[in-house]
């Protein structure tokens, strides 16, 4: 059986897609046989994270709609063969996604795959709710401000009371914090919640702590997902965050600010 | 039924059921030996003989399940018969024991009664916890986080062991006690209950009201900000006490 992570925030634009592009090679690189789709119906853009925007023959909407098989719609990634994108329709809506159809290819994905995760789009819509539903671990993004933190917390109180999980009475979804765009020399200035600031409101088990980083954009826009970038603060941080929910053991990073040469020398901070 | 019986005097039942209880001897088996069970049942036997005589009996191999020893229930009853005991009942048998002891047309005990049993702990657990809820029906006691957007309703008191975002929202028709953080809106006694408290051990909430009458964050003191409290209603004005 699978294991269904949904990547959620209810807020736009704090790195779902990044994140679920990241976390789906770090598995697959990691040996284990992963699959992402991307929920967004309409607004697509985990193909081009990606970077398989121009191999999209089928989509999840084609499979649903019975016009396509799973295996046609599967993409193999370029960097991983362990690892398939499931692109959403940009042409349909979120009303095109049925849970019944959703349900049938999460099921099916599962006899073949270890991992299966699933790319929210924002809001608390039927496509968000859809994506959630039949997870089994949810990672929440959030960014250090306050209406992503409410926005989190208005999706953690989703995930506990309209997932399948929840409706059947099961052992309640995994919810887990990744922060993201997190800048400390700005929180260190007071403009930006710090990670003790999201985990209070949040009271959520933090994954990770993701930096600030040009090597995000540089990865979206060349299509190759930011973990790939070795070298990179935000790729480091994924990589930590897989070894982490894979259940080693990694100490967290990126949270204080670096130290320059003067702060190394006499240990400030 | 007396009522009954006394208005209609000629047409009393032919029958009625009645509980009682009896005082029955039961032979314990911590062994499977046929022979061993036939020669020690004898000798006890001879000891007091009219004692013995016709005397109902149940037989329990709950022991002797436990350690996965199998006994032929036929030919131990037929021993039993043997000593002049009459068996009238099997306890802590397995399915196959059980169904062979109908077979026998002798009676299924389940082991409930007996004294200390792995199998029946955790039975009288299960059936120790539905009559607390019931106890306390009134009250509603929330362990999980309560999220934004998330609304509780209680038609009595409400307990939060969680804490209460700042969005969410939590209503009791009696009192509401918050064991954390409460950020959200309370509001206690909504049905109109003046005598209503609000306890939270944590106060940042947005909103909280008691009966109607409410008072929203930006009026609340700094000095009663972030601590634990109660607040509760004195002539239509609602107090905010630091509770030490």
């Amino acid at each position: 059986m699978a294991r269904i992570i949904v990547v959620t925030s209810g807020k736009g634009g704090v790195g779902k897609t990044t994140t679920s592009a990241a976390i789906a090679m770090g598995l697959a690189k990691k040996g284990h046989k992963t699959a992402v789709i991307d929920f967004d119906v309409g607004l697509r853009n985990l193909d081009l994270i990606m970077g398989c925007e121009r191999r999209v023959v089928y989509d999840f909407v084609n499979v649903i709609n019975g016009e396509a098989s799973l295996n046609q719609a599967l993409i193999r990634d370029k960097h991983c063969d362990l690892l398939y994108i499931l692109p959403a329709s940009q042409t349909r809506d979120k009303d095109s996604l049925t849970q019944e159809g959703v349900g049938k290819i999460l099921e099916e994905l599962s006899k073949d795959f270890k991992y299966i995760v699933c790319d929210s789009p924002a809001g608390i819509e039927k496509g968000a709710h859809l994506a959630m539903y039949f997870a089994d671990d949810a990672f929440v993004v959030t960014n250090p401000e306050v209406s992503s933190v409410r926005d989190s917390d208005r999706m953690l109180g989703l995930l506990s009371s309209k997932s399948r999980r929840a409706e059947q009475n099961e052992e309640p979804i995994k919810e887990y914090l990744l922060l993201s765009r997190y800048a400390p020399d700005r929180v260190k200035l007071g403009e930006m919640l710090s990670v003790d600031d999201v985990q209070e409101i949040l009271s959520l088990h933090l994954l990770g702590v993701i930096p600030e980083s040009k090597s995000v954009l540089n990865a979206s826009n060349s299509g190759t997902p930011v973990i790939l970038d070795e070298k990179s603060d935000a790729g480091q941080a994924y990589a930590d965050i897989v070894a982490r929910y894979l259940g080693e053991d990694k100490p967290h990073r990126f949270i204080d600010e670096k130290k320059g040469l003067f702060g190394k020398l006499f240990g400030s901070k | 039924m007396p009522t009954d019986s006394q208005k209609k005097p000629y047409n009393v039942p032919a029958l009625e059921f009645k509980s009682s209880t009896f005082a029955v001897p039961v032979l314990v088996l911590a062994s499977n030996d046929l022979t061993a069970i036939d020669e020690q049942l004898q000798n006890k036997i001879q000891l007091a003989p009219d004692f013995f005589k016709n005397s109902p009996v149940v037989f329990d191999v709950q022991e002797l399940n436990k350690q996965n020893l199998d006994i032929d229930i036929a030919e131990l009853t037929g021993i039993i018969y043997k000593a002049g005991l009459l068996p009238i009942g099997i306890r802590g048998g397995d399915q196959q024991q059980n169904n062979k002891a109908l077979e026998l047309l002798i009676p299924v005990y389940s082991p409930h009664h007996s004294v200390s049993t792995e199998a029946n702990k955790p039975e009288t657990q299960k059936q120790s916890p539905p009559p607390a809820p019931k106890a306390a029906s009134s009250t509603l006691l929330i362990t999980q986080p309560v999220r934004s957007g998330q609304r509780i309703y209680a038609s009595g008191d409400l307990i939060v062991l969680a804490q209460v975002s700042a969005g969410a929202e939590i209503l009791a028709e009696g009192n509401v006690h918050v064991y954390n953080t409460l950020r959200g809106r309370v509001l206690a006694g909504v049905l109109g209950n003046t005598e209503a408290r609000i306890f939270c051990s944590d106060l940042q909430a947005e909103l909280i009201s008691i009966a109607g009458n409410y008072k929203v964050s930006e009026d609340l003191n700094e000095s009663i900000r972030n601590k634990p409290v109660q607040v509760y209603l004195q002539e239509h004005t609602l107090i905010i006490k630091d509770i030490a």
